[in-house]
């Protein structure tokens, strides 16, 4: 059994306090992605969970077994850096066995699990190779070769694509979920890039501040956000934010149109403040000159039109390929997909469902 | 790569430069060199004439390998040298690994402290020093020695080499711990390596001065036995009458040895700046 459970998690730097009372359960063979924006304590619980960061208190527990006290070494876990944080004295081979070779294994043993995880990581060719001779890719293939080495119940990846160039992450990605699936072991990674949290989590734990905003599955975090938040943070790009108020039919937001938007929420009293979510992709141009073309970008499948409304609002709208992009300066107007719509609590900036 | 440095012009100015410096360097030792092998004659009349077969001589050899026992001040200069060198590089790796990677009460001030020592010459304590070792029955050991030695290197090399820990990247060592290698490992096997340029740059600082200290072994350890090579040189040197041949002898053998140590520890640090950094 290799689920990770961690309760009322606590860690403080003397009198700040970092983590608030974190509780997750993590099933085995799942691989979550903890996400946030930076300062947000993703990689401090991945420390902790780790036993690199003392925690302060509650309890994890890996298995069966109470590691919150034990060392980093016999929590049965392995860790991918983002600075790869390969040994550069030592050649590939002795990287991926050195821990092995630490803890007194047989030479031949240790040549077997080299072997096997170089097969699976397609590093045959740079065994005899020290780190500086290889390329970026290269050297985080290595560092996830030594995680494998060891045979751990749990890996753990500290934002382990963030050193590399755009190209190459999109094949580490691929590459970590085809070993997710070739191993099948319990991974936990951190990153802060909601792409790769989209394509390799099967549960994906939004952190802000040190506390959980929402876990979920990849889908449903985008599908049915908790708040703000998890809305803003999940999708990209952006969904938009407006100011609005509750009216007969909908919401009446100054910043997309004069007409109300209708929504599935269950709306308080009319003449509540909230705050209306659309996604880039649920909102069209239209005829009319009640927004300013700022900008647009073109990807080639779609691109992207910068809005700004009369009311100062900026809205960024989602154009297929087969649409006639507005020219920047000129102006447009604008139309939500209906029911599409989120509504958010002025106050609480929860989401009205 | 910059413009200045491909200029020809420039490239011979600066290899101008530093010949001149390397020939005025080496010039006092050439000297020495030379007249070592001439006979005293031939060192007063022509002190720079390169010896030739009427003003070979071998006496001043001779008379070192006869007179006192130069062997073994050889092996007395070698011990303490070496063994100082090592303790200041263990105990200072040691002190710098500590300040530079725990998190402590009183680590700032304990650095501080040990930096003090740069500043205060060690030279001003030795009346102290020599109670201390007539109290604990050290005076003429090597020991004596070996423990000063140590704690005036002590200083400069947690300060340089606390400097380079805290170059190596927190990841390599975090990534020890979790293959589950102990602090002692983790310091032996992966940051004293990546440090190696840093810890040859300690010794050459140090290897020379202790070396060619006089110092210390007249006050501390002048007995017959526990002499280093500076204070045996010393008898050729008198009040009225120096043995010419005999110090300039006994000043060349004692540049060979430093030589060699130096060749070593140069080899480190070259192969250690080129051994790739952590990235």
């Amino acid at each position: 059994m290799s689920d990770v459970t961690l309760r009322k998690l606590v860690k403080r730097y003397g009198e700040v306090e970092v983590i608030h009372g974190v509780d997750l359960d993590i099933s085995e063979g799942e691989f979550v992605v903890f996400v946030g924006p930076s300062g947000c304590g993703k990689s401090t619980l991945l420390r902790m969970i780790a036993g690199l960061e003392e925690t302060t208190e509650g309890r994890i527990s890996i298995g069966e077994h109470d590691v919150t006290r034990a060392d980093p070494a016999d929590r049965g876990v392995a860790m991918v850096f983002q600075t790869y944080a390969l040994y550069p004295h030592m050649t590939v081979e002795e990287n991926m066995g050195f821990g092995l070779k630490m803890t007194g294994h047989k030479k031949d043993e240790i040549r077997e699990k080299v072997r096997e995880a170089s097969r699976i990581l397609k590093l045959d060719d740079y065994l005899k190779r020290k780190p500086k001779a290889l390329s970026g890719g290269q050297r985080q293939r290595v560092a996830i070769g030594r995680a494998i080495v060891r045979g751990p119940e749990v890996f753990l990846f500290d934002e382990p694509l963030s050193n590399l160039d755009a190209e190459l992450r999109v094949d580490m990605r691929v590459e970590i979920a085809r070993l997710h699936k070739e191993i099948g072991a319990t991974m936990i990674y951190v990153t802060h890039d909601q792409v790769e949290a989209m394509t390799l989590a099967d549960k994906i734990v939004v952190l802000r501040g040190g506390n959980i905003e929402q876990v979920g599955a990849p889908m449903d975090l985008y599908r049915d956000p908790d708040n703000r938040f998890v809305a803003g943070f999940i999708g990209s790009p952006s969904m938009n934010f407006l100011s609005g108020s509750v009216a007969e039919g909908g919401v009446l937001a100054p910043g997309l149109g004069d007409a109300p938007v209708a929504t599935q929420a269950a709306l308080p009293a009319p003449g509540t403040e909230v705050i209306l979510g659309v996604r880039p992709q649920h909102l069209a141009l239209a005829e009319g000159d009640s927004h300013a073309v700022d900008l647009v970008e073109k990807l080639g499948g779609v691109s992207y039109a910068y809005l700004v409304a009369a009311t100062g609002d900026r809205l960024v709208v989602e154009l297929d390929e087969d649409d006639a992009a507005p020219q920047s300066g000129t102006r447009v107007g604008l139309r939500a997909e209906p029911g599409r719509a989120m509504v958010f609590d002025a106050q609480s900036e929860k989401r009205l469902r | 790569m910059p413009a200045a440095r491909q200029s020809p012009l420039n490239s011979f100015a600066a290899h101008a430069a530093l010949i001149a410096y390397t020939l005025i360097a080496l010039f006092p030792v050439f000297v020495i060199v030379i007249n070592s092998f001439k006979s005293r004659q031939a060192i007063f009349r022509e002190p720079l004439a390169l010896p030739d077969a009427e003003s070979f001589s071998l006496i001043g050899y001779q008379t070192v390998m006869k007179q006192g026992d130069f062997a073994l001040y050889f092996q007395n200069s070698l011990i303490v040298t070496l063994a100082s060198l090592f303790f200041i590089l263990l105990f200072g790796a040691m002190a710098a690994f500590a300040l530079s990677e725990y998190r402590f009460r009183g680590n700032l001030l304990m650095g501080l402290y040990l930096a003090l020592g740069i500043m205060i010459p060690i030279r001003i304590g030795t009346v102290a020093i020599l109670q201390m070792m007539v109290a604990t029955g050290l005076v003429n050991t090597l020991w004596a020695l070996i423990l000063v030695y140590t704690a005036q290197g002590l200083p400069l090399a947690v300060f340089i080499l606390s400097e380079f820990m805290r170059q190596v990247s927190d990841d390599l060592k975090n990534a020890g711990r979790i293959d589950g290698l102990s602090e002692y490992r983790i310091f032996f096997r992966l940051v004293v390596p990546l440090v190696r340029p840093a810890l040859a740059t300690v010794a050459v600082f140090n290897m020379i001065p202790i070396w060619n200290d006089l110092w210390f072994p007249l006050i501390l350890a002048p007995a017959e036995e526990v002499k280093t090579l500076t204070l045996g040189s010393q008898v050729f040197i008198g009040q009225f009458v120096t043995d010419w041949n005999a110090v300039l002898s006994a000043l060349s053998l004692a540049i060979l040895p430093v030589l060699v140590l130096y060749v070593i520890f140069s080899r480190q640090l070259i192969r250690g700046l080129t051994s790739g950094a952590v990235k």
